[in-house]
C-alpha cells in the first residue's frame, strides 16, 4: 500500500512518518501532485497558522488538488481545519470540503488547549475498538464546531468536533501519532479500512 | 475533560540522562531513549528533554537524539536548552519534537518569542521561567538559576504570553531539589496572571505534592525528574492515586 504524507512545509510530518513506521507501514513525505494522486491513502498533517499553511498549499498547487482526491484522506489537527470552508485564524479561506467555519476558543479558557482530552459520541470505523471517553492528545487554539459530519466530540468549555468525516475525507483534531497506543489504533483503522 | 499532565523531565548531557540536585552534582540516570520509552509506556503524558551540553558537537548530537526519541515514542515531547536561532528550532521540530522550550535567551532577546510564534505557531513555544523569592518579591533568574535579573516574575510571565508563548514552564529555585513540594502559592498567582497553560516544576518529593499543586491553583501539568528516575514515585501509582482523589487524569 502506498501512503502519501503531504509535506507542504507546515508542521511535524516526521512524527507521522515514524508513527506509520512503528505500525509497519512506509509513508512517503511528498508535495508532488503525481505522488499524492497515485497513493492509496493520504495523510494531510499540519500545525501552525492557517493562513500561512494555506499560502504554502497554494504555492504548490495543492489547494486545488486536495479537494479533488478520491482516495481516503486523513487530515490531522490543522490539516482537518484547513479542509473546512473558512478559518477565523487570519480570516483564511480554506479548502471548502466541509461546510463550516473554524472558530477560536473563548478567551475565558486557557488558549491553546494543550494536553489529553476525552473523545465521545464516536461514530465511524475510524474508532473501531476505541471506547467512549478515551483520551487523545490535542494542541489547538481554534476548533471545528459540531456539524452534520461530526463523528467524534470533545469538550473544552463547549462541545466541539474532535473528528469529522464526509465521503473519502476524514479529519481529526487530535494527534493520533502522539496519542500513545490508542492513537496507533486510530491510524491502523485508517490504514486498514 | 482535559486531563492534568504528568511530565518526567530528562536532563541530557553528552547524550546521557543526568539529574542535578539544585542544578549541580550530576548523577548519571541512564540512556534517554530507553528512559523515554519506559516512561511513555508507563503513563507519562508528555516528556521534556533539557540539553545541558555546552559544546557545538553536543548540540548536533542532541538533534539526532530528538530524532531517535521521535522514532521510539508515541507521546509528545518538548526539547530545550541553548536554543538561540530559528534554525535551532526548525531542526528540532523537523526531528519530531512537538515543542521547544526557551529560557535565558528569551530574557535577553524577548523578540525571539514573537519570532518563534510567528514562524512555528504559539502551540510549540514553551517559555521556561526560573524564579526565586528575594527582597520581598519573585525575580527571574538565568543560567540555570545562577544569575539574578531585575525582572519581576509576574510582569515577565504576562509579557511572554503577549509575545506569543503557548505555555509557561515555571520552576521555583527555592523549591527545586528540596522534595518539599511545589511552590503552590506563587503558581496559583501565576495562573491568575496569564491565560496560557502552566507546567509546575521544582519540589516534587511525594504523591501528595502533585495533589496539592493540582488542587491549589489552576495548574495544567506537573514536571519532575529524579523522583521518577530513581523510582521514588511510580508513575502509575501516582496517576491512580490522583485519579482516586478526583483529579482528572489519563490512565
Amino acid at each position: 500500500m502506498k501512503i502519501a504524507i503531504i509535506d507542504y512545509g507546515a508542521g511535524n510530518t516526521q512524527s507521522v512518518k515514524y508513527a506509520l513506521k512503528r505500525l509497519g507501514c512506509n509513508g512517503v513525505l511528498t508535495s508532488e501532485k503525481e505522488v499524492i494522486s497515485s497513493a492509496d491513502k493520504i495523510i494531510f498533517p499540519g500545525v501552525g497558522h492557517a493562513s500561512s499553511a494555506m499560502n504554502k498549499l497554494k504555492s504548490k498547487g495543492l489547494d486545488l488538488l486536495i479537494p479533488e482526491l478520491k482516495q481516503p484522506v486523513l487530515g490531522i489537527c490543522l490539516g482537518m481545519q484547513l479542509m473546512c470552508s473558512f478559518s477565523d485564524e487570519g480570516k483564511t479561506d480554506c479548502l471548502k470540503i466541509f461546510d463550516c467555519n473554524v472558530k477560536r476558543f473563548n478567551n475565558s479558557l486557557k488558549v491553546p488547549q494543550i494536553g489529553w482530552n476525552t473523545v465521545f459520541d464516536l461514530r465511524a470505523n475510524l474508532f473501531h475498538s476505541i471506547i467512549e471517553n478515551e483520551y487523545m492528545y490535542l494542541v489547538h487554539s481554534y476548533y471545528v464546531p459540531i456539524i452534520i459530519d461530526t463523528i467524534a466530540k470533545s469538550n473544552y468549555g463547549i462541545n466541539y468536533s474532535s473528528a469529522i468525516k464526509k465521503n473519502n475525507f476524514t479529519g481529526v483534531q487530535f494527534h493520533p501519532e502522539k496519542s500513545g497506543s490508542k492513537g496507533e489504533v486510530i491510524l491502523k483503522n485508517f490504514i486498514n479500512n | 475533560m482535559l486531563a492534568k499532565r504528568i511530565i518526567p523531565c530528562l536532563d541530557i548531557k553528552d547524550s546521557r540522562t543526568v539529574k542535578g540536585v539544585n542544578f549541580v552534582d550530576l548523577v548519571d540516570a541512564g540512556d534517554p531513549v530507553e528512559l523515554a520509552r519506559y516512561y511513555s509506556e508507563n503513563g507519562a503524558d508528555e516528556l521534556v528533554f533539557l540539553d545541558i551540553t555546552a559544546t557545538k558537537e553536543g548540540r548536533r548530537a542532541f538533534a539526532k537524539l530528538a530524532d531517535d526519541i521521535s522514532r521510539n515514542i508515541n507521546i509528545p515531547f518538548t526539547v530545550g536548552g541553548g536554543i538561540k536561532t530559528i534554525e535551532d528550532v526548525d531542526i528540532l521540530l523537523k526531528s519530531g519534537a512537538d515543542k521547544v522550550s526557551i529560557n535565558s535567551y528569551a530574557v535577553k532577546n524577548p523578540n525571539f518569542i514573537n519570532e518563534l510564534a510567528m514562524n512555528f505557531g504559539s502551540q510549540c513555544v514553551v517559555v521556561a521561567i526560573d524564579a526565586k523569592y528575594v527582597d520581598n518579591d519573585w525575580f527571574v533568574f538565568l543560567v540555570g538559576g545562577r544569575v539574578k535579573t531585575n525582572i519581576k516574575l509576574f510582569e515577565w510571565a504576562k509579557e511572554v504570553e503577549e509575545r506569543g508563548a503557548g505555555e509557561i514552564l515555571f520552576t521555583s529555585m527555592d523549591h527545586d531539589g528540596t522534595k518539599n513540594g511545589f511552590a503552590c502559592h506563587v503558581l496559583e498567582k501565576l495562573s491568575k496572571v496569564v491565560n496560557i497553560p502552566i507546567i509546575a516544576s521544582g519540589g516534587a518529593g511525594k504523591i501528595e505534592h502533585f495533589y496539592d499543586v493540582f488542587k491549589s491553583g489552576n495548574i495544567d501539568a506537573a514536571l519532575a525528574a529524579s523522583v521518577f528516575h530513581f523510582n521514588e514515585i511510580g508513575l502509575n501509582n501516582l496517576k491512580i492515586e490522583l485519579k482516586n482523589n478526583n483529579i482528572p487524569i489519563r490512565l
